[in-house]
């Protein structure tokens, strides 16, 4: 497993080649690529990420070995931004490696669910105009990601 | 010990770690809240809704319940908004 915390900009196809070059024979791969949004009715210039990089290695390890055991991952990579990111830039990708398709895109799903909720990244938006805000959390997020609780996760007994 | 703030906590107290030391009876995370904004103006205002603040020590995620003592450094930050 790869976890990786970077303001460096990442290239989404050379780390896919990357990852499907070292699969050993297993049988499915799933990739997600998170991009910066920036809709028309809602233009984005520069998105901002603030991050406690030592803290998002830990809480991202526990979530792959958590997704491991749920999922029998074979192998698993997390690559995240921070800092200063254009619209349309890749933020983050999430990469899974499992014997059948429904482990390796489950898990790909159980991880981001997480990282909206879990991982110390903050997003800012700055507007074409120059306005900056904090996003605020979706309630959406929290919904998704309680969908993966089990009694035993202490973050569900909250 | 060490606090380190994150995101608009950071902005709102105007700095993005201090070193305190609390007395005794600050016992947890969430004694730990109090205190500071007990002692702070800027404390008080930026963590109105202590409720949402979270917490990680030495690098770990926990809870307002968390024991402080022995901690080098505690983060305290708004709700994640990552991915």
């Amino acid at each position: 497993m790869t976890v990786r915390i970077e303001q460096a900009p990442f290239d989404p196809g050379a780390e896919t080649n990357a990852f499907l070059a070292a699969t050993r024979g297993a049988g499915a791969a799933v990739t997600f690529t998170g991009l910066v949004r920036s809709l028309p009715d809602d233009p984005v210039a520069t998105l901002t990420l603030d991050c406690y990089p030592e803290l998002a290695v830990n809480q991202i390890g526990r979530m792959i070995a958590e997704a491991t055991e749920r999922f029998g991952l074979l192998d698993a990579t997390v690559i995240h931004r921070y800092g200063a990111l254009a619209a349309g830039a890749p933020i983050v990708q999430v990469m899974t490696l499992a014997s059948h398709r429904q482990a390796a895109f489950a898990a790909a799903e159980f991880l981001m669910d997480y990282l909206k909720t879990d991982a110390p990244f903050w997003k800012k938006e700055t507007s074409p105009g120059g306005d900056a805000r904090w996003v605020e959390p979706h309630t959406a997020d929290a919904a998704a990601r309680a969908r993966w609780q089990s009694p035993r996760d202490p973050e569900a007994r909250k | 010990m060490k606090i380190l703030y994150f995101a608009w906590l950071r902005e709102r107290l105007n700095k993005d770690s201090e070193e305190v030391t609390p007395p005794p009876d600050v016992e947890t995370v969430g004694d730990l809240i109090g205190w500071l904004r007990a002692n702070d103006e800027a404390a008080e205002l930026a963590m109105a809704n202590p409720k949402i603040i979270r917490a990680a020590i030495d690098e770990k995620l926990v809870g307002h319940d968390a024991r402080i003592a022995g901690a080098k450094v505690v983060a305290l930050f708004p709700p994640m908004t990552g991915g």
